[in-house]
């Protein structure tokens, strides 16, 4: 292979806040990598295990989940019910051989320079981690 | 299956970056896409007339824009495709500016990524469903609670505009802590001479009053809510006491007035002041004789139309509203733990609503200057600033009114004695608001001393008088100064029973303790319980100027909701297929919208989901261990369609 590894990096955003925290950091003009696609859900408490073993079954190498901080949540308490499932997931992946290619990070609507931040740092870790080992080459 | 995709250019924001005709070709060869075409500006009404014909021409059932974010036009565009006809939920953004063209430099890059939400767009579009608004009744009236200046001006505009409202108040008269104020700022009003005509509102056709009176339970929903008030027990017949005062003027037992700050006495048979709404006084069982020895009866035996009703017990009514405005106002510090202040140690430390009852011409020294402990006329005061606020340890927050009532009272002093000596130890003054500031220059002009610092300590002479040590930190002088009154400025903090009422309303607090708005900025006086609004200091400290704007804005917003008869709630709920539900309950538990009951069906269990009350979270298919919830809009097979076509290598 010459060419880079470009990793391809799934993103899930809650509705109300780190949805609306990307599209301040477009509207700021806050760059960072081309390599994420954004699947909106209204909450982080929606996510379930199985939208991200689909998306790394799928080929992605990475997968970032972003939700309102804690006690922000526009369902009270949605985004305490992703923390307990997506870490106990983050958990699981590494007896998989997929550790590291999760992450949950809390990012505010006012937050558009830290979601850009977000993104630019989790794709640098996936590129150093190389390319989905399940994906078929 | 006739989808057509719609590239916005957005003038240069999109095109400038993203090559919009190949994003067009592309949308050509997805599956099910019959028609592409890019403009300049989609949500101009040519670009929206070029979506219109379509639909026409091209028999378009679902449509796909690639432009800005759907939080932008999302609402745009599902308008042009119900008023062509079409549903609205067949409708998908692709949001190629803010998370695409404005994010990215590389042209090629930006356009991969532009082609592949393209393709996720369209992947979710074709699975998704038509979906029908529902509509519910409204019930054309308001609950207000709480009477103070915020329940009162919320109240006022509502029945204005011809709607019932039902105000229920826990003390037995309506007014709140403005009642209890000398003067207002800047202004120096006198605040029971512009608090009475408002207080007129219990002779408003459209306002019931409830005071004495609790709220015991809320169920329902937004336009439908169904409240149960507790009125308590008065002990006095309303319809028939005609509030002549006579049994409070014979009542032998006297008790403390909570109302003045204990600096003064109340009868058992009480109205709160003079100009009490209702007037109509309330018996305090707890210390009546009748109740406590079970003799007297003096205030049956004067009263002249046989009002006193020792038996009463309290009432329960219901009352169906569509709107619900909470107007419950602050409770203020108790400075009893902060020990270096020696309020409750030392008679002649006081809090700031004590000295306003102290300087009140109704109040228990008619307005006379006189010290608690030796009824001396005191010349040398100290306010203190900041007790309980702007504080680690008690409260973080600043309340934003002691400032100002401060400066006030100390002018007040300096304008009706002259002779006597006023400081103020303060830590910033903040006297940002019309006029205010020139309020605050006025009292340094009068002579008011005021000294940057934090007191810390107060400390009691012999003949009562107080000693203050602090440091001025302007100056970095030491200070010892002796007064004769020490004013506290106590914090506010949410009303009492705040917690109980949350629970009742299953509304949230702030980290303050104070009621949670929807938005900081752009939602001040909603909650995020649709058809709950907020009014004046239970959402968090504010003068009365403020108070009334925010109530006002709270009466704005119940009356969008109930002048309609009916309205129409998002579709996006979550549902149960009952045929693979267990009811095991887990759904319900993760529902902070109590929106899932666990029923019977034919000999088992199953979850119910109640549409309107559900928010369309998703925490209950998350939560639901067989795949028996789902959320409209939101399916797991729409999300993995999208999942899967992002992953498909362009
Ligand atoms: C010492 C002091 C001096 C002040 N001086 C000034 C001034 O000069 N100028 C100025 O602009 N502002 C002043 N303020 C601020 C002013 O008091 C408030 O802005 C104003 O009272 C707020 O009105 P409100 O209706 O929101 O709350 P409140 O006045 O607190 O009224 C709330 C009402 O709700 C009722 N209630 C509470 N809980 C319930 C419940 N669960 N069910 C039913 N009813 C309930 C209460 O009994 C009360 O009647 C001062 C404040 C203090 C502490």
């Amino acid at each position: 292979m010459t060419d880079e590894f470009e990793p391809n990096i799934l993103a899930f955003c809650c509705n109300w806040c780190s949805y609306a925290g990307a599209d301040l950091a477009g509207v700021s003009r806050f760059q960072y990598p081309p390599n994420i696609r954004i699947i909106r859900v209204m909450c982080s408490g929606r996510v379930e295990p199985a939208f991200i073993l689909e998306a790394l079954k799928d080929g992605a190498d990475g997968v970032l989940i972003t939700g309102c901080h804690i006690g922000d949540c526009h369902y009270i308490d949605g985004n305490r019910n992703a923390e307990v499932r997506i870490n106990n997931t983050i958990d699981a992946l590494k007896y998989l051989g997929l550790d590291g290619r999760l992450r949950l990070e809390w990012v505010s609507a006012s937050e558009g320079a830290r979601f850009a931040e977000v993104v630019s740092e989790f794709t640098e870790e996936i590129r150093k981690l190389g390319p989905n080992p399940l994906k078929e080459t | 299956m006739n989808i057509g995709v719609y590239v916005c250019h957005c003038g240069t924001n999109i095109a400038g970056v993203i090559d919009v005709e190949k994003v067009t070709e592309y949308a050509t060869t997805l599956d099910g896409v019959v028609v592409a075409r890019n403009y300049k500006y989609m949500c101009s009404d040519p670009g929206k007339d070029l979506i219109r014909s379509d639909i026409k021409e091209n028999n378009l059932d679902r449509v796909v824009v690639a432009a800005c974010s759907p939080t932008m036009h999302e609402k745009t565009y599902r308008d042009v495709m119900e008023e062509m006809g079409g549903n609205p939920f067949l409708f998908e953004m692709a949001n190629i500016r803010e998370q695409d063209s404005w994010v990215h430099t590389d042209k090629d890059m930006a356009t991969e990524k532009a082609y592949d939400l393209v393709r996720m767009a369209v992947a979710k579009v074709r699975r998704n469903e038509p979906l029908e608004r529902i509509e519910i009744p409204v019930t054309q009236r308001a609950l207000i609670i709480g009477g103070g200046v915020a329940g009162m001006e919320a109240s006022l505009d509502l029945a204005e505009q011809g709607y019932e409202v039902i105000m229920v108040e826990k003390e037995q008269s309506i007014g709140g802590h403005m009642s209890q104020l000398t003067k207002t700022f800047p202004t120096l009003d006198c605040p029971m001479c512009i608090l009475a005509p408002k207080m007129a509102l219990h002779e408003h056709k459209n306002i019931t009053i409830y005071s004495f009176s609790e709220i015991e339970e809320v169920s329902g929903y937004v336009g439908n809510f169904e409240v149960s008030i507790r009125k308590k027990a008065k002990s006095v017949i309303e319809d028939l006491c005609n509030g002549c005062g006579l049994c409070q003027e014979k009542c032998p037992t006297k008790v403390l007035s909570v109302y003045d700050g204990k600096l003064g006495t109340r009868k058992a048979i009480y109205t709160l002041f003079p100009q009490a709404v209702p007037r109509i006084p309330v018996l305090d069982r707890e210390n009546c004789l009748m109740f406590t020895k079970g003799t007297c009866g003096v205030c049956k035996k004067v009263c002249p139309t046989d009002a006193i009703d020792y038996d009463q017990q309290d009432e329960i009514i219901t009352e169906k509203v569509g709107a619900i405005i909470v107007a419950t106002g602050y409770a203020e510090y108790d400075p009893t733990p902060i020990e270096e202040y020696g309020y409750g140690r030392y008679k002649n430390v006081l809090t700031g609503l004590q000295f306003e009852r102290l300087t009140n011409a109704s109040g228990p020294t008619l307005g006379v200057l006189k010290r608690p402990s030796d009824g001396a006329t005191p010349k040398r005061f100290a306010f203190i600033q900041c007790v309980g606020s702007r504080d680690v340890n008690t409260q973080e927050y600043c309340s934003k009114v002691c400032c100002m009532y401060t400066v006030k009272n100390a002018r007040l002093l300096r304008d009706e004695h002259p002779e006597s000596e006023v400081y103020i130890f303060y830590t910033d003054v903040r006297s940002a608001g019309k006029g205010y500031e020139e309020f605050y220059k006025i009292s340094q002009e009068k002579g008011v001393k005021f000294i940057r610092g934090r007191v810390s300590e107060v400390v009691g002479l012999p003949d009562d008088n107080l000693l203050l040590r602090t440091e001025d930190t302007l100056t970095g002088d030491v200070y010892e100064v002796e007064v004769d009154m020490a004013i506290l400025a106590c914090a506010l903090l949410p009303a009492e029973g705040s917690d109980k009422l949350r629970d009742i309303l299953k509304i949230s607090e702030g980290t303050d303790g104070f009621f949670m708005e929807a938005h900081p900025k752009l939602r001040p006086v909603d909650t995020l319980t649709d058809g709950i609004y907020l009014a004046g200091c239970a959402q968090g400290p504010r003068d009365i100027a403020d108070t009334v704007v925010h109530a006002k804005g709270a009466a704005s917003g119940a009356s969008v909701l109930i002048s309609h008869t009916k309205m129409s709630l998002d579709p996006i709920s979550a549902y149960s297929d009952e045929s693979v539900c267990r009811g095991c309950g887990e759904c319900k538990l993760v529902c902070q919208f109590g929106a899932i009951e666990i029923e019977p069906l034919n000999g088992r269990l199953i979850a119910k989901v109640n549409e309107v009350l559900c928010k369309g979270c998703g925490a209950c298919v998350g939560a639901c261990c067989n795949g028996a919830m789902s959320i409209r809009h939101f399916k797991d097979e729409q999300i993995n369609s999208m999942i899967e076509a992002a992953m498909e290598v362009a």
